[in-house]
């Protein structure tokens, strides 16, 4: 049996997270932690420690996929980890981030008006209003919760989706965070191998 | 005594997810610098249970004596 870390029960904080967003969508901001520190380690510390660690998203897939048993466990189509799919998948994710960050930008300077919905897959509107009641920040604050919200309940349901049908961490197979940070990683390390480092 | 059987995983396919290397119940797997995960053969008691979580499929695993594909 391994040993139990602190950092093995952030699944709970996964779950927390989005269920603040149903309260108050302010707190989508916390959000920005599971995007920066993984891209600073990759960085700075040259590792995915993030993914292989401190990702509570991917723990929660394998207490759910794994322990819970909610997920097939059949074997993740190979074009799913294939470098076309997931440096696509990236683009069209810094994309869509980036798209969203514009419409924060729209609202900032005046030219666009608040809009209280979370969208889903990036089409579905979905009203979330009640989760912003009381407005103590400015509209440019809210809009990008309400955007950042979006862009994490979607990925989530999609590594919800691919946990059923395939196995518990198929989403791990093309999240953008993991391809970017691998990328770093090996930018970083080129020309290295493990052997060269054990000599 | 070694086992038969030890896991071999595809560098170029490889995630670097980590999932292999919080199953592994030898630690006998390690994801090397965030670029791929690297079995120690020594280590390794062909268990599988990195295959079997692997969402990239790039763990397979081998006989030892003559480097053959175990399924």
């Amino acid at each position: 049996m391994k040993k139990k870390h602190w950092y093995d029960y952030l699944w709970i904080w996964s779950i927390i997270y989005f269920a603040l967003g149903f309260f108050n969508i302010l707190f989508a901001w916390l959000g920005l932690i599971d995007f920066i520190l993984p891209l600073v380690l990759a960085i700075f510390g040259g590792n995915k420690f993030f993914c292989n660690h401190l990702c509570g998203r991917s723990q929660l897939f394998t207490v759910l996929g794994k322990n819970l048993k909610c997920s097939r466990n059949k074997p993740t189509p190979k074009w799913m980890s294939s470098k076309w799919f997931r440096y696509g998948f990236l683009i069209f994710f810094l994309t869509m981030f980036a798209s969203m960050l514009y419409q924060t930008y729209l609202v900032f300077g005046g030219a666009g008006s608040l809009k209280e919905a979370v969208k889903l897959f990036w089409s579905i509107k979905v009203p979330w209003g009640w989760a912003y009641t009381v407005r103590p920040a400015s509209d440019w604050v809210a809009q990008f919760a309400f955007g950042f919200y979006s862009l994490m309940l979607t990925s989530a349901l999609i590594g919800l989706i691919v946990m059923v049908l395939f196995k518990p961490r198929s989403w791990c197979s093309f999240c953008p965070m993991g391809s970017m940070t691998q990328l770093i990683c090996k930018f970083k390390q080129r020309g290295g191998s493990p052997e060269i480092s054990e000599e | 005594m070694a086992s038969k059987r030890f896991a071999k995983a595809d560098r170029r396919r490889c995630v670097s997810c980590g999932a292999c290397e919080n199953e592994c119940p030898k630690d006998a797997v390690k994801v090397w610098r965030g670029c791929y995960a690297v079995v120690n053969e020594a280590r390794c008691v062909g268990c599988g249970k990195c295959e079997k979580v692997c969402p990239a499929g790039c763990i397979e695993m081998r006989l030892r004596e003559d480097g053959e594909s175990a399924k």
